[in-house]
């Protein structure tokens, strides 16, 4: 870790304005990720703005829908009765992710931001496309049994972002609010918010540099209301998930109206899957259908050698994912 | 064997020994009182970082510390180039044995490099933040050569050692004729199995900080399970006799063995205190843990059985390959427990090596016998399935009555009574004999067991008692308190060994000013040491006993010294308990206002043969006595896997051991506790990662390196056989330390075979190896 200087600002137009002036600051909500890369070397900020004093805050239910505020902390959201009763993949995938300590600290930025788990992207010894850009991607023949099958590159396969919420955010149509240095607001689908790493593998997002983000909205809808997130990871808690799926239905008369399905660490990002959806939609809510529509979703699979389990393993956690919607 | 007293005869028991007594120090360590090593703010501290290197393999062409020295704070930096010189290094065979270094090299003793993170720099700076900072701007260059990673690399050249395990274990065994009498066995299984990187990771990472008191004199704190052998080390290298340097550990939090050496953080840190004439503290950062205090080393198992087709077996054939460090010829060896678990009269055990860029693995709780363990007892759990014959059936058929590796009778065992126990308190008579065939819901229920057993090594150390008028003592021994309970227990022995309440005792331990004792490893520690205190204690009650036979004023004045004995505090005639007199009324007329004794007390075979063994040291000899000396138990485990998810939970839990004496109920719950933990861990899911290609860990972290968390842990059932053994020591005390984790892996592979019919033989069990398994669903 670095020497760096540290301010706390309260206006959303300071904290974008220093990182205008100072590509190498940083803002900095729970810290819980952005000071384990800081002291493995793989970030080096100048300074940290810390943005928590920033007006990002609020769990409410809106004329059509839900919206958080970027600095909620993790078990706040995953808590929050709301959430809870209308958004149950949210509340699961917040709660199943990393530890009560963590998420007391963390925000939902922030866990929209962190970065990929691989190996080597963590210790600045190993060469890594995306950290050094050009310098090699070591996992694709090496320690890959956690990374990503589905939407790599010969680039990079990492899982960029390894976390839960993205997973259930990105299943339930999840909008952006993001607003840049000219106090500018935009509103991004998560589902185009984050990049595939083609040769780029170091452009993780489309966020500008010193934007920021304010809130997420979630639509209300049928399929939100019962839906369910499925994490499986080799120890019981406190783990990144090997697989995992969100889903969310909406069924009248054993038949699928409408069908929403993400798959987490397996994607190189948070994997929503129309392939699947669309098995599903109309289909009757069976096993043989949440078959078919997880063969449909990993069938552009390219596994590599150590994490080849995850084809199989991923379509499992569908399955057992759907049936556990269907059978509550 | 000679008349010293025991424990089990001395009518001064007060009855504490044994009881469930809460941590003496529990309220310290709670309230922050309790200071641990890196804890001792001294006056001028200064801080030092390690620098390590990017590469495995190669030579530092350059070290630009340009840089880094400019930066505010900044004191010193070290590098192979300005590293003040030692008295001796472990560089050369002689010097690493003379220093009892586990590791044959020093960093920055020259410009080569020969593992991922070996340090190339030490920083020294006024903040630790300044010297972390100042480190992330040293720049290294380096000639860099192909690493080699590990045994399976397919440069690596394997080779024959003569010895392993620094010299401890022949590298080829043989007893009977076991290649023919395999030939001649109507069965035979033949298993591979494999291991993966085990890191300690105790909670409290390596730390030293070293203060130079004068030129020739340094205190040194330290996270060590032994002040001895820390100072032994210290005072080789430094070339100073051994009182000029003081090792001091006053708390642990925990070691499991990566803390039961000097390694070479420690004489780095004193070299930079000497250099910079101000004490310096270095702590080692989670990710170099991995890579600075050993490890237990990647290997693959090849046990051969020959059977009878009743299940006698009638030979055993073991092979190990593991990756060893470019200087030592470390393995842990497995062979022990699979040469004496089970009567066999034919055995055979070879050890191969390999040389790879990693730095020496090492000892961790229970070396050999936790592996070698997993290999025999899931072999014996396919010989019970081939047979179609219960697993506890099988291995009461093959009860060793006596040590088949020596011939000898044991000193105690009493591992019959802990399978019938274990059985009961677990269920197993409700085991489906037919694997694969329970179900609840979604998952595949099994039930496994397994034998657990480990030595009584030959150990022995010193106390010293100093009991005072007034009524109470101040005991003191160079142990260390892993975190386990060693205040506690030792404070009871002492306490009952006196006749004194618990309140009225304090036991301080880990200074080398204070008598000698042996590391805190290899489970000898509360059997050495509470044997060494109560000696000490008899020492004093020898003492009184003189000063009061010839004492006119006293009951028992003019009595024979040998008709006298104690009982709670009191001299009294053993043929009439009511002659004597409280030991507090003697001391006062006498005007004594204390009483000092010291007391030795040997552990194993050294206690029985009468041979001393070095104080600081354990493990060698442990044949010398009559007996064998070993602990044995057993663990029942219940898993639940998740055929299509690949997931296995352990849910129901059951150990029963036999450990000579307990000294303390709930410690002793809680060692049991830990130790099967640890050993699910290992069963389930610890690994460290080396990249094939740059020899370099891509896990360490405990973020990614995943020991077992509370909701992985069931509720777990201990359970201890009384156990009488007059051979081990004074107490009857065998050590628990280990012997928890002994077979915990080989129960829980045992139920995922039986839960699901498949046999999974390679550590850790992951999700991707069950599903791979091809599980019927
Ligand atoms: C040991 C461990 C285990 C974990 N396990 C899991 C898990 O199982 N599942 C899971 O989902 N996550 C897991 N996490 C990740 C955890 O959820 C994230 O660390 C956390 O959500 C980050 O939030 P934060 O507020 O602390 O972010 P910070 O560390 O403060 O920031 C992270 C990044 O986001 C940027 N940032 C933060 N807020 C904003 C904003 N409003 N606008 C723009 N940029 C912003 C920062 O500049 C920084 O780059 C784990 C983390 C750890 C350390
Ligand atoms: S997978 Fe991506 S993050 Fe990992 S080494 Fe390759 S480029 Fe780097």
């Amino acid at each position: 870790m670095n020497n760096f200087a540290y301010q706390q600002v309260d206006k959303p137009k300071d904290a974008t304005a220093i990182l205008r002036d100072d590509k190498q600051a940083a803002f900095i909500a729970g810290g819980t990720t952005l000071l384990d890369l800081m002291k493995s070397n793989i970030e080096q900020h100048s300074q940290l703005v810390d943005i928590n004093l920033l007006p990002f805050k609020g769990i409410e239910q809106t004329s059509d829908g839900l919206r958080i505020g970027a600095l909620e902390r993790m078990s706040d959201v995953g808590e929050s009765r709301l959430i809870v009763e209308q958004y149950p993949a949210i509340s699961e995938s917040l709660l199943l992710a990393a530890s009560p300590q963590l998420r007391n600290m963390a925000s939902i930025g922030g866990n929209l931001l962190q970065r990929t788990r691989c190996g080597y992207f963590r210790d600045p010894a190993f060469p890594c496309n995306k950290r050094v850009p050009g310098s090699g991607c070591p996992a694709q023949t090496g320690d890959n049994h956690n990374l990503a099958i589905l939407g790599v590159s010969d680039s990079c396969i990492a899982n960029s972002n390894p976390g839960d919420l993205a997973v259930a955010l990105i299943a339930l149509d999840a909008v952006l609010t993001l607003e840049n240095a000219k106090g500018k607001q935009r509103r991004v689908p998560l589902n185009s918010f984050y990049l595939l790493p083609g040769k780029t593998p170091h452009k993780e997002n489309v966020l500008e540099p010193g934007e920021l983000i304010v809130a997420v909205t979630v639509p209300a809808a049928a399929h939100a209301r019962r839906s369910t997130y499925l994490k499986v990871r080799e120890r019981t808690s406190y783990a990144y998930a090997l697989a995992s799926a969100a889903v969310g239905l909406d069924v009248q008369g054993g038949t699928i109206r409408s069908a929403r399905v993400a798959l987490g660490s397996v994607g190189a990002q948070p994997w929503r899957s129309p392939e699947a959806e669309k098995v599903l939609t109309g289909a009757p809510a069976t096993e043989a259908t949440f078959r078919a529509a997880a063969a449909a979703a990993l069938r552009g699979a390219q596994p590599r050698e150590h994490n080849r389990y995850k084809v199989e393993l991923a379509q499992n956690t569908l399955v057992r994912a759907l049936t556990n919607l269907t059978s509550a | 064997m000679d008349i010293e007293p025991t424990f089990f005869d001395s009518p001064g028991a007060g009855g504490i020994v044994g009881q469930p007594l809460d941590r003496v120090d529990g309220r310290d360590k709670v309230t922050g009182k309790a200071r641990y090593a890196a804890e001792f703010p001294l006056p001028g501290l200064v801080y030092g970082v390690l620098r390590t290197s990017e590469i495995a393999k190669g030579k530092i062409t350059r070290i630009d510390t340009a840089a880094a020295v400019k930066e505010p704070g900044v004191i010193a930096i070290f590098t192979h180039e300005n590293l003040p010189k030692l008295a001796k290094t472990p560089n050369t065979p002689e010097g690493k044995k003379a220093i009892g270094a586990p590791m044959g090299f020093l960093p920055l003793t020259g410009n080569e490099i020969h593992y991922a993170n070996q340090p190339v720099a030490v920083v020294v700076a006024d903040t630790f933040e300044r010297a972390t900072h100042a480190a992330s701007l040293v720049k290294v260059s380096y000639e860099q050569a192909q690493p080699i990673a590990s045994f399976l690399d397919p440069k690596a050249e394997i080779f024959d050692p003569q010895k392993v395990q620094d010299g401890k274990t022949d590298g080829h065994t043989r007893r009977g004729n076991p290649k023919s009498a395999l030939a001649a066995s109507p069965i035979q299984l033949k298993a591979t199995y494999t291991h993966a990187i085990n890191n300690h990771n105790p909670m409290e990472p390596g730390s030293t900080t070293a203060h130079w008191e004068a030129a020739d004199r340094v205190t040194v704190y330290e996270s060590t399970q032994g002040v001895t052998r820390t100072q032994q080390a210290l005072s080789e290298m430094l070339g100073l006799p051994r009182d000029q340097v003081r090792v001091i550990t006053k708390y642990i939090g925990g070691g499991f063995g990566c803390k039961g050496s000097c390694w070479p953080h420690t004489p780095l840190t004193v070299l930079a205190a000497k250099a910079i004439g101000r004490p310096v503290k270095l702590v080692l950062t989670r990710p170099q843990m991995f890579t600075s205090m050993g490890h237990r080393e990647d290997q693959t198992q090849t046990l051969t059985l020959g059977a009878t087709k009743e299940g006698k077996l009638t030979a055993l054939i073991h092979e190990k390959t593991s990756t060893t460090s470019p200087w030592d010829n470390y393995a842990e060896s497995n062979s022990k427990i699979i040469d004496l678990l089970y009567e066999c009269p034919n055995f055979e055990a070879t050890y191969q090596l390999a040389r790879a860029n990693v730095m020496t693995s090492t000892f961790m709780r229970a070396p050999g016998e936790a592996p070698g363990s997993f290999a025999i007892e899931c072999s014996m759990d396919d010989l019970a399935a081939q047979l179609g014959m219960d697993p506890i059936q099988l291995r009461l058929l093959n009860y060793a009555e006596k040590d088949p590796s020596t011939g000898k009778p044991w000193s105690s065992k009493s591992l019959k009574q802990c399978y019938a126990r274990g059985a009961e308190l677990f269920g197993w008579s409700k085991r489906n004999p037919k694997a694969g065939a329970t179900r609840d819901g979604k998952y595949l229920v099994g039930m496994g067991m397994a034998t657990a057993s480990y030595p009584v090594h030959n150990s022995q150390g010193t106390a010293r008692v100093r009991l005072y008028a007034d009524g109470h003592a101040v005991v003191q021994s160079g142990a260390t308190d892993l975190g386990t309970g060693t205040y506690t227990v030792m404070t009871q022995v002492a306490a009952d060994s006196l006749g004194l309440t618990v309140d009225k005792v304090r036991f301080e331990l880990g200074d080398t000013r204070l008598p000698t004792a042996p590391n805190s490893g290899g489970s000898v520690a509360a059997g050495t040491v509470s044997s060494s205190i109560y000696m000490a204690a008899q020492d004093v009650w020898q003492k009184l006993t003189k000063l009061a036979v010839q004492d006119k004023r006293s009951p028992l004045y003019r009595a024979k010294p040998e008709e006298v004995t104690n009982e709670k505090g009191r001299l009294i005639l053993k043929n009439d308990k009511s002659k004597g007199e409280d030991f507090a009324a003697l001391m006062k007329r006498l005007e004594l206002t204390d009483i000092e004794g010291t007391g030795n007390g040997k552990y194993g075979a050294g206690y029985e043969s009468g041979m001393a063994a070095s104080a600081a040291d354990s493990g060698h000899k442990d044949d010398a006595g009559q007996h064998s000396m070993h602990s044995f138990g057993t663990h029942f485990c219940e898993v639940r896997v998740d055929p299509e998810l690949g997931t296995v939970r352990v849910s129901r839990w059951v150990s029963v051991h036999a450990a000579g004496r307990i000294l303390n109920a709930k410690t002793a719950r809680s060692q049991i506790i830990g130790g099967s933990i640890f050993g699910i861990g290992s069963a389930l899911m610890e690994q460290t990662v080396r990249d094939d290609h740059f020899a370099r860990y891509t896990n360490a972290s405990l973020a990614d390196y995943h020991i077992p968390v509370n909701a992985d842990i069931p509720e777990m059932t201990v359970e201890f056989i009384d156990e009488h053994d007059p051979y081990i020591n004074a107490m009857g005390v065998k050590g628990i330390g280990e012997i928890s984790m002994v077979g915990v892996a080989a129960a829980v592979a045992n139920a995922v075979f039986h839960a699901t019919g498949k046999r999974i033989r390679s550590l850790p069990i992951t999700p991707e190896k069950v599903l791979n398994a091809g599980i019927a669903s």
